[in-house]
């Protein structure tokens, strides 16, 4: 019977699919391009972070590092190595996941939230590295980034879009491959030794799963997924500053992953679709960006432990219920 | 036939508090060695001890003819020991079905690419791995709330689905610290059948367990603890006619008759 049903893999791969191609028949202007653009890169991030802190239980508060290291790939190996920047964007994912696993080995063998410490240290670090760099970065003032050369790609196939367009549904691609990927980890034996992580560490030792190693992994596939969303971000914008590494940036990316429910690719997205379009919505959010999010993150702490989504949908089966 | 697990002169302290001292037996495959004692004795220690979870501060170790005393849980469970919890460690945010699925981990041959990209390998692994856990989870009578979420089963689910994810390691030597506790009469015999049969597959057991007929039926060896010694052992019989035993058991002194019941 349930055999010629879609997965459940398969049908969240399909709604976000449905989503991403029916959303522009309601743009009111090509500005929302722009916005869902971002939406998508973020969401690529938070999905890595899905995987650490909702699969794993490992929270990181310097994750916006890795995203500079993407970032700044794409901006430094095209200008100063002459490197195409589809390479440049693999060579930065390789270098974080080589600097996820150099930082993360010493300190995952410990129990407790000495992630958390190094990792706000490792973020502030890559920040100041790009600041004080600037023959290199081009300081704070940061510097220019390379076409990808999307838009002439598609032209020479002969489609006609805007620029915005291309983006989008670049973009929007990328950001089901990553969702894929993360849903394929989820119900593998891989995600499994990392799913139980988050439970009962001791119970995961006695069943055999090497806890340090997994951890490990956890740190490295979120630093890789990092990486990628800061390359597309460094090339969508065409533009970098050091700010992208910042810590308030890390904080940003852990309060969408928590916000739409930790555990959940699905719920990772949709907290990157409400934090992207918030500053958007609302300009007050521009000035006082730190005293909302920490509003955000106290709110779901106390009031949604588990993330809007599980929270909703909770409502949704006692609502029935009462109603049956 | 030697044994499968051989405990020597263990011991561990917590600051001042000798929380196990000097204790030493020794396990066969295909029985059922249980631990009894007073709330506090020592037999939770033992077992974490035994697992890899603490280190001892004193004595050795041996398991299938190795040294294993400074072993990590993981590697324990590599080599065919693995154990439940007094207070349950379950994998809540899965659902029972996964929480025995992740217990095979040692039977599954991880390929973190295939895994990622959903290739045949991960795919095949995952039917097999699902096909083994149903299995288990039918024969500790959960089959029916498989796809429920673990952290939303009663105690006394959680404490069968705890031995079948045991189980899924395929142990040598089994460690089942209480698992009739929060059973009703009929759970906990149908625990009490699963516990012989396991061992009579030739599975080594080792059972800290409060319902004394219970342990009185099923054992073919008791240890005795208390204060963290070894207080006596034996067969079944021979523990429960010692008067030390008794007294410990109780808190009165030796001799008073009407206690004589509590162990029967
Ligand atoms: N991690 C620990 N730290 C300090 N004391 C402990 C620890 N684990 C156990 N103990 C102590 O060891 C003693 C034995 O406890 P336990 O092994 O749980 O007894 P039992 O399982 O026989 O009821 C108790 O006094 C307990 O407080
Ligand atoms: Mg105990």
């Amino acid at each position: 019977m349930d055999r010629f049903l879609p997965s459940p893999t398969a049908r969240i791969l399909l709604a976000l699919l449905a989503i991403l191609a029916l959303a522009p028949l309601v743009f009111p202007s090509t500005f929302y391009y722009r916005i869902f653009t971002l939406i998508s890169i973020n969401a690529i991030v938070v999905i890595g972070l899905v995987i650490l802190l909702g699969y794993a239980g490992q929270i990181s508060l310097g994750h916006a590092g890795f995203v500079g290291l993407g970032a700044y790939a794409n901006a430094i190996g095209p200008t100063h190595l002459g490197l195409p920047p589809l390479l440049a964007l693999v060579l930065g994912a390789a270098l974080s996941a080589a600097l996820a696993w150099l930082v993360g080995r010493p300190i995952l063998k410990l129990r407790g939230l000495y992630l958390a410490v190094v990792t706000l240290g490792f973020g502030i670090l890559v920040q100041m590295v790009l600041v004080n760099e600037s023959w290199l970065t081009g300081g704070p003032d940061g510097m220019a980034v390379e076409d990808l050369g999307l838009v002439s790609l598609v032209k020479a196939l002969g489609l006609k879009m805007k620029t915005a367009q291309v983006w989008y549904v670049f973009s929007g691609l990328m950001l089901l491959l990553a969702a894929w990927v993360a849903l394929n980890l989820r119900d593998s034996p891989t995600g499994r030794a990392l799913r139980s992580l988050h439970d009962s560490e001791v119970a995961a030792r006695t069943v055999g799963i090497n806890v340090a190693r997994y951890k490990l992994i956890a740190f490295v596939l979120s630093a890789v997924f990092a990486s990628v969303g800061g390359s597309l971000l460094a090339l969508f914008n065409r533009f970098v500053t050091p700010d992208v590494a910042g810590f308030i940036h890390s904080v940003e990316l852990v309060t969408m992953s928590v916000l739409g429910g930790a555990a959940s690719v699905l719920g990772g997205i949709a907290g990157a679709a409400l934090l992207t379009t918030l500053p958007q919505a609302l300009t007050v959010f521009h000035d006082f960006e730190t005293v909302i999010l920490g509003l955000i993150m106290m709110g779901v702490a106390i009031f949604m432990p588990d993330g809007l989504l599980p929270n909703l949908a909770n409502r949704a089966k006692r609502t029935r219920r009462t109603n049956r | 036939m030697t044994a499968l697990l051989s405990v020597q002169s263990l011991g561990i302290r917590f600051g001042a508090v000798r929380a196990v001292n000097d204790v030493s037996f020794s396990a066969k495959p295909g029985e059922v060695l249980s631990i009894i004692g007073p709330n506090g004795a020592g037999k939770t220690t033992l077992f974490n001890m035994i697992s890899g979870v603490y280190q001892p501060s004193q004595g050795r170790i041996r398991f299938d003819g190795a040294d294993v005393t400074e072993l990590l849980p993981h590697q324990l469970a590599e080599r065919g020991l693995s154990r439940t919890f007094q207070n349950l460690q379950i994998f809540h945010q899965m659902t029972a079905l996964e929480n025995v699925m992740a217990g095979r981990h040692l039977m599954e041959r991880r390929g973190i690419l295939s895994d990622l990209f959903g290739l045949s390998t991960t795919r095949r692994h995952n039917r097999e791995t699902k096909q083994a856990a149903e299995a288990l989870l039918e024969r500790v009578g959960l089959a029916d709330i498989a796809h429920r979420e673990a952290g939303g089963l009663s105690y006394g689910m959680l404490k069968r689905l705890e031995i079948a994810r045991a189980l899924a390691c395929l142990p040598q030597l089994l460690l089942l610290d209480e698992p009739a506790a929060g059973c009703n009469p009929v759970e906990t015999e149908e625990v009490e059948g699963l516990i012989a049969q396991i061992a009579h597959e030739g599975v080594g057991i080792l059972l800290v367990e409060h319902d004394m007929k219970m342990v009185m039926r099923i054992s073919s060896h008791i240890v005795v603890l208390d204060h963290g010694e070894k207080l006596a052992e034996g067969r079944p019989e021979e523990v429960r006619g010692n008067p030390r035993v008794l007294a410990a058991y109780l808190g009165v002194t030796e001799g008073e008759e009407e206690t004589a019941d509590a162990l029967d």
